[in-house]
């Protein structure tokens, strides 16, 4: 169970014992202050055109050079971080409510509940990877708010599926049937007995689902289907960088770094977390 | 082994057709009037009230639905853009999207597995950590990005091939490499993984203690228990690979499905767009059967004990 002071300890222990893990950690902290310290971070503002610097290489001024509209590329990849982190935290923390709540219920409940929930996920789940997302960015139009709720709907099902496995296993457990006997309802029962102990798998896929999210939010914006021109989002940043391919394949380069790093920093950290959270490997 | 294969079947149906309706409801929740939606802002009244008709926006829920299923299948549903029937065009481009997906897996799966065995049985080597660090690597890697890196170097930089379109062999190479990167990552870790857990089993400890060579305990013993959970992945890859060709497709130019999807998106043809959804998404439920018929067929006890 983790929720504990020691047993969180024990986790962040286990986490800085292995190298990989630690490193993820350290670059969602490095990518979460970039975000958060942009305005102070950023040399120039991430907007402005000054086409006299087009194309301008890279110099102690500009230390990744400038874009086709003389425009910072530093400066746009801090503001990019900003952006697409308050997508993934809405995103996520979108599907997160609504799946774990569906997740829940199903499993708790079971029976038509659980058959109903788990047949419109299955729904959902029959398109694959950004292919929803994508659907539902086309019915509402490409703007930050209408990818933030495209992307929350299409994790909601991984989360759903996740919780309800999981709570299906802890339900089993006597304290569960214990805290029925003496009284408890059941809105009761699922919050404060079966999701606590239901939890580490939900904590797993929300770190994986954070790298999941940030690629599908670069692809979109990379279509042409995302956050729109002039917001500096990696993957719109590499769509327009992308026409430039051949004069000036700097450009295209330091966006698809930055998503790398960050997607790789999430993978690493969230692979460690698996085997921290994991009873079988407990030391 | 017949029961089974209907259940699943039986199943499908349901799925199938809240798919068609998650397809027909993107007009219908599109904010504002369906038909000025799909004739564009700059539409007269007459436009759209042509749109309207067309598509039979006057009709109530129901009976849209009920035609846009018939529409798909009939050929009445209309491209806006080709002013053809739907299937007529999405099919020849789902063709091309099943080549570079399937010589995508092939090179995923000769890859993925290579690295997932020798990891596993170098395990602890930095062969296993190198094999590690490269998986995770290419999952991570953003599908665009490194098509237009594989791009830049081998066809910008070196002029060895062709940076996009279809036609000769050497077109598919840049494309299936790029799409395949992440999943051959995935295929590695669990193969890894899996070869693993099979490399513990009392009857491998037998079988080298018979005396066989350790290639023949690996190749013939191991890989083939091994390779059971790594069949579902590979089935879930294709799935993928066919939403990731969305992206590549985009990047290299290739006449598929996906980049169908997003030019259809971008114009504006909504018909195309949901017959293209309502096909992909068919594929993938069904090449999710086939794998789970394959499953079973590799491991007995599934079908005993069913779900």
């Amino acid at each position: 169970m983790a929720g504990k002071p020691s047993s969180l300890r024990l986790i962040f222990g286990r986490i800085r014992r292995n190298p990989i893990a630690f490193l993820g950690l350290l670059i969602i902290l490095g990518y979460v202050g970039m975000a958060l310290f942009a305005p102070v971070l950023a040399p120039h503002d991430p907007i402005r055109q000054d086409l006299d610097k087009s194309f301008a290489p890279i110099s102690a001024e500009h230390p990744l050079g400038c874009d086709e509209f003389g425009r910072d590329i530093l400066s746009r990849i801090l503001f990019g971080a900003r952006i697409s982190l308050t997508i993934q935290v809405f995103s996520v923390g979108i599907a997160l409510f609504v799946g774990v709540f569906l997740g829940a219920i199903s499993g708790f409940f079971g029976g038509w509940i659980d058959e109903g929930i788990m047949r419109i996920m299955d729904i959902l789940l029959a398109f694959p990877g950004i292919l929803l997302a994508l659907a539902i960015v086309a019915m509402l139009g490409p703007d930050l708010h209408n990818l933030i709720i495209a992307i929350g709907i299409y994790s909601i099902p991984q989360f759903a599926r996740i919780t309800r496995g999981s709570v299906l296993t802890v339900k089993q457990n006597e304290y569960v049937t214990a805290a029925r006997a003496i009284g408890e309802t059941k809105p009761s029962v699922i919050l404060r007995y079966v999701l606590p102990n239901a939890i580490s798998p939900i904590i797993i896929q929300t770190t994986l689902r954070m790298a999941t999210v940030l690629l599908t939010a670069a692809g979109l914006g990379f279509l042409g289907l995302g956050v729109q021109p002039p917001q500096p989002e990696w993957g719109t940043m590499l769509s327009t960088a992308r026409m430039y391919l051949r004069s000036a394949p700097m450009v295209a380069f330091f966006p698809g770094v930055s998503i790398m790093i960050v997607v790789l920093g999430f993978n690493f950290f969230g692979d460690g977390l698996q085997d921290a959270l994991n009873p079988k490997l407990k030391d | 082994m017949g029961r089974f294969v209907a259940q699943r079947l039986l199943m499908l149906v349901p799925v199938l057709l809240g798919v068609s309706l998650v397809a027909f409801c993107i007009i219908q929740l599109s904010p504002g009037d369906p038909a000025q939606v799909m004739a564009g802002m700059e539409a007269s009244e007459a436009d759209i009230e042509m749109i309207r008709e067309k598509f039979g926006l006057n009709e109530p829920l129901p009976v849209q639905y009920w035609a846009f299923l018939k529409g798909l299948f009939s050929g009445n549903l209309v491209s806006l853009r080709y002013e053809a029937p739907v299937m007529e065009i999405v099919l020849p481009h789902l063709k091309n999207t099943l080549i570079l997906a399937s010589m995508s897996i092939v090179l995923a799966v000769l890859l993925g597995v290579a690295t997932g065995v020798c990891s596993a049985v170098m395990r602890k080597t930095w062969v296993d950590y190198l094999a590690t660090v490269l998986a995770l690597f290419g999952v991570s890697m953003p599908v665009f990005w490194w098509g237009l890196l594989l791009m830049l170097l081998f066809s910008v930089k070196l002029a060895w091939l062709p940076s996009g379109g279809m036609g000769t062999f050497a077109h598919l190479i840049l494309p299936s490499v790029a799409l395949g990167t992440s999943s051959a990552g995935i295929i590695a870790r669990m193969t890894r993984s899996s070869m693993l857990d099979v490399l513990k089993q009392d009857y491998i400890t037998t079988a080298t203690a018979k005396g066989l060579v350790r290639s023949v305990v690996v190749g013939r013993h191991a890989l083939r228990n091994a390779l059971i959970p790594t069949v579902t992945v590979i089935g879930l890859q294709f799935g993928q690979l066919l939403a990731g060709a969305v992206l590549t497709e985009t990047v290299f130019s290739w006449p598929g499905v996906g980049r169908l999807l997003v030019t259809s998106i971008l114009s504006r043809d909504f018909p195309m767009v949901q017959a293209t959804l309502v096909i992909v998404a068919a594929l993938f439920v069904f090449v999710n059967l086939a794998v789970d018929m394959l499953y079973a067929v590799l491991d007995p006890r599934i079908r005993y004990h069913g779900r």
